[in-house]
């Protein structure tokens, strides 16, 4: 598991590499903690995640409530099929705006 | 594993004091049973009224081995209730059990076996069938897991519905069977998520609540066998059979694999909600998978026998359920189990009510004998959670307790009306005698449930057990060959009718006479005060080819045909519209029973009977025909009076009508011996009557008029 930060205008990407379960969803959280903080704009890269548990997606949804609470923007990027499957089954999909691109992506923050 | 940077050390309970191979705990909290995470670890309690130890068994997700067994030290017991907290797991990669040592003495009610690894029975999730028919590792000591479930999930503002029961229209389902034909196309076959894709299926049917077959782990491995000849592989398919009370279905959910089923329920019911569709669970909570003596110890056998099933003095198990044993449901302790699943169905997966199968066990004291005075069903009907929950028993079980209509009721349970059923079949059917009879049923049964109103009597002709609808037309006797048991399994007294050849047939008017027969059973149900229920498919004409207990069938036999749906339009149309005809028509469907008399001032009573001719209805033995009116100023928002006229006499027959009143007409709104699309009109559309005084109504079949101002160009 890899947590990659980078800045793109004001919007920041947040990029995670490998599986997120309940082993590294502690870890994720603790290293996008200081950008979710204090960004506004966030896009989330999952293209190159290949497995999100139970507690992945509870991960994602807290993030999600926690930008909603404070009207920051957030988009998913390149979230696998599989991934949007699982997550259309369990109805986690709904709350999320998804992006195939990254252009897509930052437009939807913009 | 989290590292202790991460702990929480805000509390002195929440920091480990004993320690062992490795794991840290601590005195764990007896309340609540089951396991439950807190703050750094998980608490986990369990009962035991006569073991003498009790060993918690934690495995890795899926591994052979337990990666650690902790027993209880003694001053972890209070009273009979082990109970610790374990930290710093990973609780979304465990799996736990435990050991029990006790006595080997079946003839005072012990089976203890500390070789045995034995489930939870709070676990809310149990994985070992995690995907639906998977071979199982029959050498795994350890067969059903329980585990953690988060409950965590984001409802949003969805609550449980609360539609007035006397208002609802009920379809009962098989979660696996409604779409895993390869005709369904749907994204995940077979599944909860696959009957999110059929939602507006169900919308524009016009059924208000799904009442889905047993949805509780089970094990479809049970009994399963190939058939001797055909060599097909037999489950257990309508998993009338539970493991542990409080967990899903692992099978049933396409994220079962991934152990996320519980989400996956919840997001369906969340969805069924949003389309404005009650969720009611059939619940087994008579008996459970372990069978009598001879069957495997899984769970309560394991923990305390003598508690948890109703044994026979010489310590054998009563088979009140004709499935092997019989739970104690009316020990306090079991009770309470009952009680606390019941709560959490209803609390934390919005489910709006519950069909109890088997409910006349619940009745039963430790010993077998009927209660006059049930603790247990008191206690559920007062429930303050369950409070605004729909229950429904099943009000007879397989020990001989026939209770429809004096069921302990508490002015709160319903029940599933077996004497309707029976009545409403013989009539459909031709068979005399029955007029006076339907017209009781037609109301609601007032003679079962006079003090509960209407909506105490769940109407149904056909239910999972039996013939579908279909095949009640269209067979004289079962055929259940294809379960294996050489035809003795399921019921032999089906009252039903082939129509003039046994099964699917050429015969065109053996074929139109089954349509107007189905057509018939749809209108008396949708007609009728009560809840209207009926089976999945039969709405389109699913048939079963005559096997009237389908329970080991997990193939094409039991599911549902979506192909029907073009195939039978007219049958479905006919449905739809006579669903839509009842939810318009408040009269139809009130909460109160008919008094037979006029009081609102009307000028009419609020249910009249006749005959061919009027106020001269025909309870003779040998009468097959009933007619009655019902005044529409009787309910609010009723648009105007109904006339409806049976005739399930093989000739047309001429019936009088009553007259209009001024400047009305009536308007033939059902004639189920017409062909589409003159079988059933929306009333707007609907041919008038004029000033027609009489009408024929054909051999065995159903008009309704409804009354309407006379429009000159009609």
């Amino acid at each position: 598991m890899k947590v990659t930060l980078s800045q793109e205008n004001d919007i920041s990407v947040i990029s995670i590499e490998g599986s997120i379960d309940g082993k590294t969803a502690p870890l994720v959280r603790q290293e996008m903690y200081p950008t979710l903080e204090t960004a506004m704009r966030v896009v989330l890269d999952l293209s190159k995640v290949d497995y999100l548990s139970s507690a992945g997606l509870r991960l994602l949804l807290l993030v999600y409530r926690e930008f909603a609470a404070k009207q920051g923007k957030l988009v998913l990027l390149g979230v696998s099929e599989d991934i949007q499957t699982v997550m259309s089954h369990t109805g986690f999909l709904n709350f999320f705006k998804l992006a195939g691109s990254m252009p897509e992506a930052l437009q939807a923050v913009s | 594993m989290k590292s202790q940077t991460q702990m929480d050390f805000s509390r002195i309970d929440y920091y480990p004091t004993h320690q062992q191979h490795g794991y840290r705990f601590r005195r764990g909290r007896t309340l609540p049973f089951g396991a439950t995470v807190v703050p750094n670890g998980v608490n986990f309690s369990i009962f035991s009224s006569a073991a003498t130890s009790c060993t918690l068994v934690l495995f890795r997700k899926h591994e052979r081995e337990p990666m650690v067994e902790i027993e209880f030290p003694r001053e972890f017991r209070v009273g009979d209730v082990y109970s610790m907290i374990v930290f710093d797991l990973d609780y979304e990669d465990l799996e736990y059990g435990y050991r029990f040592g006790g006595p080997w003495e079946p003839r005072i009610g012990h089976r203890f076996d500390p070789s045995k690894i034995v489930c939870d029975p709070y676990a809310r999730v149990i994985g070992g069938r995690d995907v639906w028919c998977a071979k199982p590792d029959w050498d795994d000591i350890y067969q059903h897991r329980a585990r953690l479930a988060f409950d965590d999930f984001d409802w949003e503002d969805d609550r449980p519905l609360e539609i007035t029961t006397n208002d609802l229209v009920i379809y009962e389902l098989h979660v696996r069977g409604f779409t895993a034909h390869n005709s369904a196309r749907v994204s995940a076959p077979g599944t909860f998520a696959g009957i999110i894709d059929k939602i507006p299926y169900l919308k524009s049917l016009g059924v208000n609540c799904v009442e889905l077959m047993p949805i509780f782990e089970f094990d479809e491995w049970e009994n399963s066998r190939q058939h001797p000849e055909t060599g097909q592989l037999l489950l257990n398919y309508w998993g009338y059979s539970t493991l542990a009370f409080l967990a899903p279905k692992a099978g049933y959910a396409a994220t079962g694999r991934l152990g996320m089923q519980v989400d996956e329920v919840k997001n369906l019911i969340k969805q069924l909600h949003q389309a404005g569709i009650e969720v009611i669970l059939d619940v087994v909570l008579n008996h459970t998978a372990e069978g009598d003596h001879r069957g495997p110890t899984i769970s309560f056998r394991g923990i305390d026998n003598k508690n948890y099933y109703m044994l026979t003095p010489e310590g054998y198990y009563y088979n009140f359920s004709g499935c092997g044993n019989t739970l104690n449901c009316n020990h306090p302790v079991v009770r309470n189990l009952v009680l606390d699943c019941l709560r959490y169905w209803a609390a934390d997966y919005h489910v709006d009510g519950f069909r109890f199968d088997l409910a006349s066990i619940l009745g039963r004291d430790q010993n077998g004998a009927p209660l006059a005075n049930p603790p247990l069903l008191e206690s559920l009907a007062l429930d303050p959670v369950l409070s605004k929950c729909k229950l429904i028993a099943e009000a007879w079980d397989a020990g001989g307790l026939y209770q429809v209509g004096s069921f302990p009721a508490y002015n709160r349970w319903a029940e599933w009306n077996g004497k309707y059923r029976d009545a409403v079949r013989k009539f459909l059917k031709g068979d005399m005698g029955l007029v006076g009879e339907i017209a009781t049923r037609i109301q609601g049964s007032p003679d079962l449930y006079y003090y509960r109103g209407p909506a105490a009597s769940i109407n149904f002709i056909t239910c999972h057990d039996g013939f579908t609808l279909y095949d009640l037309f269209s067979y004289n006797e079962k055929h259940n060959e294809a379960n294996g048991e050489h035809n003795n399994d399921g019921a032999n007294d089906n009252n039903s009718w082939n129509c003039g050849a046994e099964g699917e047939t050429r015969d065109d008017s053996v074929n139109l006479l089954r349509l107007q027969l189905m057509k018939n059973a749809f209108c008396m149900l949708m007609l009728g005060r009560g809840v209207p229920m009926f089976l999945m498919g039969d709405e389109v004409g699913r048939t079963q080819h005559g096997n009237n207990n389908s329970y080991c069938q997990d193939n094409d036999l039991s599911w549902m045909d979506w192909t029907l749906v073009q195939r039978n339009s007219e049958l479905l149309r006919f449905v739809t519209m006579m669903i839509h005809f009842r939810r318009a028509n408040p009269v139809l469907r009130a909460g109160a029973f008919y008094q037979g008399r006029d009081y609102v001032g009307s000028g009419k009573p609020d249910i009249s009977f006749h005959g061919t001719q009027l106020w001269a209805p025909d309870f003779s033995p040998g009468s097959r025909c009933l007619a009655f009116l019902l005044c529409g100023k009787h309910a609010q928002d009723q648009q105007g009076d109904i006339y409806v006229a049976m005739n399930m006499y093989w000739e047309g027959l001429p019936y009088q009508i009553p007259a209009p009143r001024a400047g009305e007409c009536w308007r033939i709104v059902v004639n189920t011996s017409m062909r589409a699309p003159y079988d059933i009109f929306e009333v707007a559309d609907a041919p008038s009557l004029g000033d027609r005084q009489e009408i024929i109504v054909g051999p065995r079949s159903m008009m309704v008029l409804v009354a309407q101002a006379c429009n000159p160009s009609a």
